[in-house]
């Protein structure tokens, strides 16, 4: 970035040796923050380094344990987040705070609405939602319900909503994790119109490739530490990595080169409908054969979601067969499925993955509690569940280390993304369906997830690949099949794919 | 967690602590009423200690407590599993009513046999009650708690009806069921209830509700099925996903839960009564299990000691009435009670107070907040 919006003159926040500890544990210990008028400012490092805690700090939540923070110029004691808004910071959360129901309008007005007497002035309300929107360049349906509207719109009303509040300077926490590539691009060049206006942005990522394109300074936090702030320009994705995870980082996938061997999954004319009843996936076929890592690319929305659905047993399909091994599993339980041969990673792990009150060591048994060793006769065995913990923690690097009976959610999300990694990779079965299995991690943990799926590929499983990241799926697909319209247009070897065309394809463009 | 809490973070972060927080609390307020009143708050609350203490006193308390215990397990299993079992009270009825026919009607047959026969039967009752309304969840996706409520309905005209049949009603004026077989009656033998000094309606259903008490335990904590259940209760798209069935563990959880409140309704009827009146109106026990397991934290143990906290109450209340002090006082204790349980969130901020005195920041929340990063 060109920095021209950058006022160096000018600091609005500064965060001077903020130390933050939670009994024992130091979660920072001696944070610098500076970020200026019209900055866009990165904040990276691993899932648990402690940049959601720095940030919770400056939008109030938590209270430092000591050192100082300034708001342009101004010390300022920030008891909760009211205070917070007060002080013109406004705060993106990864998992957005919206009410469901509610139109856009009433999302970003509540707790401010203007009034008429003692009832809504939703008119006005309306016109101010739609000012804003069209001052900043965030076109939204100022009618439309929350329940109806993208991940990516919500997250405009998001940022809406602290902008309503006169928020000069925007902290978005994880801001793209749940976002499509385009999506992204979108919310790149709204970040670009704010600091335009004088705005500043302070962004909590992991992802290299944004930092590279949307900030201007990048501050590095590991486990804790200050690491520095660097000059966006002046570094390249190696060095930024490198520094948040204190080694070299391999983004290439190490794959042999191997044979696939008999098909283990095999969907034929696939037919099935989304939540609307309306047809989504329209006669998809597609084959994944021992030892190899099929890659689905495509835009969300084209029927990859209930592709998976379906082939999982969570979805009924129309019409079409769905064999693994031979058996059809179409329009079967779960559980027929699991028994013959599928287990998969899935897209919400929150919601599929895991029981977020269990705790982790009943997690891992999710499927296997009724089998030898964790039961037997129907009662379980709690020495054989917490061994198998102790181990899946120790191998798939699980932290904090001895949480074996601590609630599932009580960890972060990379975090819980292992445990599930752990249990869908040792339940071993012949298919291994993964739906954005990174999606959320640091670069550290997505290499460990790419090791282990294609630790998978070489031992001679079969692996279908669900990926809106598109470099995850042309670094580690064999096949890659690019979904559109509910249907597989185009089926080329990863060797041979690049961007430009899969892009392409993946727009209901032919290849030329 | 190595760390030592201040006081005020142990009070603020342990949840026995709420309760009994609340506890206090609601006595308190039950004071500031008995003040309003000019009735005297030693003499009220004396009155209400000293009769439910001594062995005659405590065997009423037990006595009173042995339905709420069991009808409280009934509610805390379908918290842990998920469900609301607001239709306990139907169940109840239903257990209780299915009890008195077989204990009527099979009044010939030896207690060994008889007993079990009216305990079997209770539960089964109860335990259609509970599936029906699972059924028509998982069929037709219909609200649970406007359906149970409803069937606390139907089971209050029914047990009505039933009493009014010829073969089962009262030979006499009152208007009740016949009194069941005493080879259906739990009561402890004569000789012994005067020897040891007990209260004329001491039964041994007490070590029924303490049996189940510890079954209860065994199944959500210990097999595969508690297990199931808890996993559809907490999260069950995960569930789902990790190949558990899901309708059919709704069913199960409000199977059981249903079984449960009917054999709080026989225990109810074996070991005090003997019969069933026509109702007027409905007796509560249903809602009074909701009390209990909020009070036990939904924990077995818990609601054992709740049910028999509960039964003091009732037992102690209707006692008031000797010192002037209006037996309904326990009603406003106890309403006082699950009110600072169900907002027990504020005692979570007891350590606020602490965080304020500067220089002594307290390390509250420790451990999630620091993983959430």
């Amino acid at each position: 970035m060109s920095k021209q919006y950058v006022d160096l003159n000018t600091p609005v926040i500064e965060m001077r040796n903020i130390v933050k500890k939670f009994g024992d544990f130091v979660a920072n210990d001696g944070i610098n923050l500076t970020v200026h008028k019209g900055e866009i400012h990165a904040i990276l490092g691993e899932n648990g380094a402690g940049k959601s805690t720095l940030m919770n700090q400056l939008y109030g939540l938590l209270k430092p344990t000591s050192g100082d923070i300034l708001v342009n110029g101004k010390i300022i004691d920030m008891n909760n987040p009211r205070d917070a808004i007060a002080a013109g910071i406004g705060m993106v959360h990864q998992h957005f705070m919206l009410v469901q129901p509610f139109t856009v309008t009433e999302n970003i007005v509540l707790g401010t609405e203007p009034q008429k007497g003692i009832s809504l002035d939703m008119a006005t309300a309306r016109k101010n939602v739609v000012e804003i929107s069209e001052r900043y360049g965030l076109s939204i349906d100022p009618d439309a319900k929350i329940e109806d509207i993208s991940v990516g719109m919500q997250q405009r009303v998001e940022i809406l909503k602290a902008l309503y509040r006169g928020a000069d300077i925007l902290i978005l926490d994880e801001p793209t994790s749940s976002l499509t590539p385009q999506e992204i691009t979108e919310l790149i060049a709204i970040m670009h119109n704010l600091v335009k206006d004088g705005k500043s942005i302070i962004i909590i990522t992991h992802k290299l490739k944004e930092i590279k394109e949307s900030a201007d300074y990048c501050t590095i936090i590991r486990m804790g530490k200050y690491i520095g702030t660097v000059d966006v320009d002046e570094v390249d994705e190696n060095g930024l990595a490198s520094m948040m995870v204190g080694r070299n980082v391999t983004f290439k996938v190490d794959k042999p080169e191997q044979e696939p061997g008999e098909v283990v999954l095999d969907v034929k004319d696939l037919h099935c409908k989304d939540y609307r009843d309306i047809e989504i996936v329209k006669g998809l076929n597609l084959q994944v054969r021992r030892g190899e890592i099929v890659g689905i690319a495509g835009i969300d929305g084209n029927g990859q979601t209930e592709l998976v659905e379906v082939i999982t047993g969570l979805r009924k399909g129309v019409s079409g067969q769905v064999l693994v091994n031979g058996v059809d599993v179409f329009n079967k339980p779960p559980l027929f499925g699991f028994e013959h041969g599928v287990s998969s990673i899935p897209a919400d792990r929150q919601k599929h993955g895991l029981v977020l009150d269990f705790s982790i060591e009943d997690n891992l048994i999710l499927q296997n509690y009724d089998k030898e060793p964790f039961s037997q006769k129907s009662i379980l065995k709690r020495d054989p569940i917490f061994a198998h913990a102790s181990q899946s923690i120790e191998k798939y690097d699980i932290r904090p280390k001895q949480s074996e009976k601590r609630p599932a959610g009580t960890l972060s999300g990379g975090n819980q993304q292992k445990v599930i990694i752990a249990r869908e990779v040792q339940n071993d079965k012949d298919l291994l369906i993964a739906v954005n299995p990174t999606r959320g991690l640091d670069v550290g943990a997505i290499e460990y997830v790419h090791k282990y799926i294609v630790d998978q590929r070489n031992k001679g499983k079969a692996v279908l690949l669900v990926s809106f990241e598109l470099d995850e799926i042309m670094s580690l697909s064999d096949i890659i099949d690019v979904i559109f319209d509910g249907q597989i247009v185009a089926s080329i070897p990863g060797k041979e794919a690049n961007e430009n065309d899969l892009g392409l394809m993946m727009a209901g463009g032919k290849k030329a | 967690m190595t760390k030592k809490k201040s006081f005020l973070e142990f009070v603020s972060d342990t949840r026995f602590i709420h309760i009994l927080l609340s506890i206090i609390l609601g006595f308190l307020v039950g004071a500031i009423f008995l003040v309003i009143m000019g009735i005297s708050v030693g003499g009220a609350y004396g009155r209400l200690l000293s009769s439910v203490t001594g062995v005659k006193g405590f065997s009423y308390v037990v006595v009173y407590a042995i339905p709420y215990i069991v009808v409280g397990l009934s509610v805390a299993f379908s918290f842990k599993t998920g469900v609301f079992n607001i239709g306990a009270e139907g169940q109840f009825v239903v257990g209780s009513m299915a009890a008195a026919v077989v204990g009527i009607l099979g009044g010939a047959l030896p207690k060994p046999l008889l007993i079990p026969l009216c305990f079997l039967a209770a539960m089964a009752a109860g335990a259609i009650w509970g599936i029906i309304v699972g059924f028509l969840k998982t069929r037709w996706g219909i609200n649970e708690v406007l359906s149970m409520i409803m069937f606390n309905w139907i089971a209050f005209y029914l047990s009505n009806f039933i009493a009014g049949i010829p073969a089962i009603h009262s030979d006499g004026t009152a208007e009740a069921t016949k009194n069941v077989s005493a080879n259906a009656s739990t009561l402890l033998s004569k000789d012994f209830i005067n020897s040891m000094g007990l209260c004329p309606t001491a039964n041994w259903g007490i070590l029924v509700a303490i049996a189940m008490t510890i079954l209860v335990w065994f199944i959500i904590e210990k097999t595969t099925l508690g297990y199931e259940l808890k996993a559809v209760g907490y999260n069950k798209f995960a569930a789902e996903y990790g190949g558990i069935h899901v309708n059919r563990s709704i069913l199960t959880a409000l199977a059981i839960s249903g079984a449960l409140a009917g054999l709080g309704g026989a225990l109810q009827l074996m070991g005090m009564g003997g019969r069933i009146s026509v109702f007027s109106s409905q007796e509560g026990f249903g809602f009074a299990g909701i009390v209990v397991a909020l009070i036990g934290c939904s924990n077995p143990f818990g609601v054992l000691i709740a049910g028999i906290f509960y039964g003091a109450l009732m037992y102690g209340g209707s006692k008031l009435n000797l010192v002037g002090a209006p037996t309904q006082l326990v009603n406003v204790i106890v309403g006082t009670v699950v009110f600072f349980i169900a907002i027990s969130v504020i005692f979570e901020n007891l350590k606020r107070i602490q965080r304020r005195a500067p220089k002594t920041q307290a390390p509250a929340n420790t451990e999630k907040e620091a993983d959430k990063t």
